[in-house]
């Protein structure tokens, strides 16, 4: 039966700059089941990756301070652990998937050597028994030739390929839970979809629970069991995969899926937008923080700031008026195509130097 | 000017390959076998030793105030096939014309007249504009260059180009740095239409945009397109943003261009495996998991050393003997319909 594997309580985590602290993450919570696979969906700015980062309790490398909140895995909370306990844990029982496979490996080191580093690291076993370990590795992420592949460095490796050694690494451990940061932006749709699918196979095979960040709609309605959506630092909408898709509660969630376009229906026809721009972590407006370009913002949600409250079973929103939203009984402002004026956006919330530089520093 | 138009109807001698003819419209844009190579070097004397056959003998055309979109995975040269059009690269071989005059064989003051007509903008909103100018330097820029007018001129037509991009025009004395990616793509933009160029080439203009704000961007580009009467070469590689925007589309895989077809068309039924294939690895944002998905084995081989016969055979689920040895030609299939495949889907 499935049971609780991961829970974030109420997680903050801030960087600081020159303008004072900015908080990447402003008050998450999250849980993962066994086995299950939660995504965590966003634009660029909304904390996705400093969220997954501070559960690896990585992110105190990129100048992240976490400010407050648990992490409770499997009855430990991790944010009390040292790094050096947290050695064990990465790699072993949580492991991390990165965006760029390119990055993630060591160039100078075969692809073998550091797949069997991570089996050595954490199990006593033999240099030779941990090489044969990397080379069945490779064979069950679809490498052809493993044992040759195994010898090559990871410039003689396509994109795709070294993906599958990011997972293979990953995985060798049989880690309980996954965490995965965009792990198919940088490659094509035809190899992403190889591995997404290798992941999912995986997943089955080994029980593993998968956290999923990414931008992309198609890729969570792909791959999610549950969704939370971010927006500035928290979480603004939480369900199940249906829940999110079917009939998606806040304002902000629907103005995302309403802006993709799609794959049916007419071409040609104006987009619908969310006028204006994401905010500066630094420079938060009052109240709701969706507030700006929200279509249905009342005064209510330019001053008092809406928690994420439950709704019904399984579903949390965080917006005042979810229900009205949901039901189609409130109306908002049209947008038009003039989203840029300075009136819907003043120049000092748009993002600035404050996110790129929180940006950077996360990744 | 109507000769030349008539000029750039007239077919090539070689007639293996087709490229759709089936609309009675003068292209604006002509591709005849373009082929571009950049030689692989090697050893102390640079010596030659192969080369990268980014775009590979690719006829295509673009007719007046159409979108047409570009698909095709990283590296299938789609990219260059734009450099080339415009000439910010010459070719290997191969002729383009514009309005019925070859671009590749133009002197360069010629050049520098067609650049008031054709124009890009492009992928990276950070990349592609100077830090160290204000904005309203960037946006004057192609103004300073091309056209005789007094600073006062150049400022009026900078406020209109801001106004017309949905910038707030006030702005105009700050930094790229001070705006967002979405405001520096209509910065972008904006420099692209200040000489009122009839062809736009977007080059993954909205791809690096988050979707709230790509959809912005989007509605500009065809709002433009209406107001401006336009011509785009719309290269992305979110099929969704391709199929929205454009009017006909061809997908390249590995410098060749291997389908063309009008948007609906191709949508609804791809005549090319690789077309297929690139359709259905799309994830998409809606609850029906279980799509009938096919996957490719492998990845894109490379454009050094591309297989034989047909480049796809590789990857190809329904490869067959002949595929592998015989190249197969671009085949008119109707409705302007072109494919380049020995067995095309049905």
């Amino acid at each position: 039966m499935a049971r609780t594997l991961l829970e974030i309580k109420d997680l903050s985590t801030g960087f600081i700059t020159e303008g004072g602290i900015v908080k990447a993450v402003d008050g998450v919570s999250l849980t993962v089941e066994t086995g299950q696979t939660v995504c965590v969906v966003g634009e660029s700015g909304s904390g996705k990756s400093v969220t997954s980062l501070t559960v690896m309790r990585l992110s105190e490398y990129d100048g992240g301070q976490i400010l407050g909140g648990e992490v409770w895995f499997q009855g430990e909370n991790l944010l009390t652990k040292s790094q050096k306990e947290m050695r064990r844990i990465r790699g072993k029982r949580i492991s991390m998937i990165f965006q760029e496979p390119m990055n993630a490996l060591n160039p100078v080191f075969t692809v073998g050597d550091q797949i069997a580093e991570v089996v050595r690291m954490h199990e006593r076993v033999t240099r030779d028994a941990a090489w044969a370990r990397a080379v069945e590795m490779l064979r069950l992420v679809g490498i052809p030739e493993p044992v040759l592949r195994a010898r090559q460095y990871p410039h003689e490796l396509s994109g795709g390929m070294c993906q599958r050694v990011v997972i293979a690494m990953a995985l060798v451990c049989h880690p309980e839970l996954v965490i995965a940061d965009e792990p198919t932006t940088a490659l094509d749709v035809t190899v992403q979809a190889q591995i997404l699918d290798l992941l999912r196979d995986l997943q089955q095979k080994f029980g593993t629970a998968i956290m999923l960040i990414t931008h992309d709609m198609g890729v969570a309605a792909e791959m999610a069991d549950r969704i939370a959506v971010m927006y500035a630092g928290i979480i603004v909408e939480e369900g199940t995969v249906e829940q999110i898709f079917e009939r998606p509660h806040h304002p902000y969630t629907i103005g995302l899926l309403k802006s993709i376009p799609g794959f049916e229906g007419e071409r040609g026809t104006e987009l619908y937008t969310i006028r204006g721009n994401i905010p500066n972590l630094a420079r938060l407006p009052s109240g709701c923080r969706f507030h700006p370009r929200c279509p249905f913002a009342t005064d209510r949600c330019r001053q008092e700031s809406p928690p994420l409250r439950k709704l019904d079973e399984g579903r949390k929103v965080a917006c005042w008026y979810a229900e009205d939203v949901a039901a189609g009984r409130v109306t908002g402002a049209v947008t038009g195509m003039d989203v840029e004026s300075t009136e819907a956006v003043p120049a000092e919330l748009s993002p600035g130097d404050g996110q790129t530089a929180v940006r950077g520093a996360a990744k | 000017m109507s000769t030349h138009i008539a000029r750039g109807r007239i077919p090539v001698t070689a007639v293996e390959t087709h490229y759709p003819t089936g609309a009675d419209v003068p292209y604006l844009v002509e591709a005849r076998h373009v082929k571009k190579y950049f030689p692989i070097q090697k050893g102390l004397l640079n010596r030659v030793v192969g080369h990268v056959r980014a775009v590979d003998d690719v006829s295509f055309g673009i007719r007046p105030g159409e979108t047409f979109g570009l698909v095709g995975e990283s590296g299938c040269g789609k990219s260059t096939l734009a450099r080339v059009i415009l000439r910010l690269q010459g070719a290997s071989g191969g002729e383009v014309f514009y309005e019925g005059r070859d671009v590749l064989k133009m002197s360069g003051s010629e050049v520098r007249r067609l650049r008031r007509e054709m124009q890009i903008i492009f992928q990276d909103p950070f990349g592609s504009l100077n830090p160290r100018f204000l904005v309203r330097d960037i946006i004057a820029e192609p103004l300073r260059v091309h056209e005789r007018m007094s600073a006062k001129e150049r400022d009026e037509r900078v406020v209109e180009l801001m106004r017309l991009v949905g910038l707030d025009a006030s702005r105009r004395n700050r930094y790229p740095h001070e705006f967002s990616g979405g405001q520096r793509q209509r910065v972008g933009i904006a420099r692209a239409i200040a000489l009122s160029p009839k062809f736009v080439v977007a080059d993954e203009a909205v791809s690096a945009l988050d979707v709230s704000v790509q959809s912005q961007v989007l509605n500009l580009l065809m709002k433009l397109q209406r107001d401006l009467g336009l011509t785009y070469l719309f290269i992305a590689h979110g099929l969704n943003v391709v199929r929205h925007i454009s009017n006909r589309v061809g997908v390249m895989y590995l410098g060749k261009m291997v389908e063309v077809a009008e948007t609906d068309e191709l949508f609804r039924q791809p005549l090319h495996p690789y077309t297929a294939a690139l359709l259905s690895a799309i994830p998409r944002p809606e609850l029906n998991r279980k799509r009938e998905r096919i996957v490719l084995a492998g990845d894109v081989p490379s454009p050094a050393n591309p297989p034989s016969g047909c480049r796809f055979h590789t990857r190809c689920p329904f490869a067959q003997a002949r595929c592998r040895e015989e190249e197969p030609g671009l085949r008119e299939m109707g409705s302007g319909r072109v494919v380049a495949c020995h067995t095309p889907l049905q």
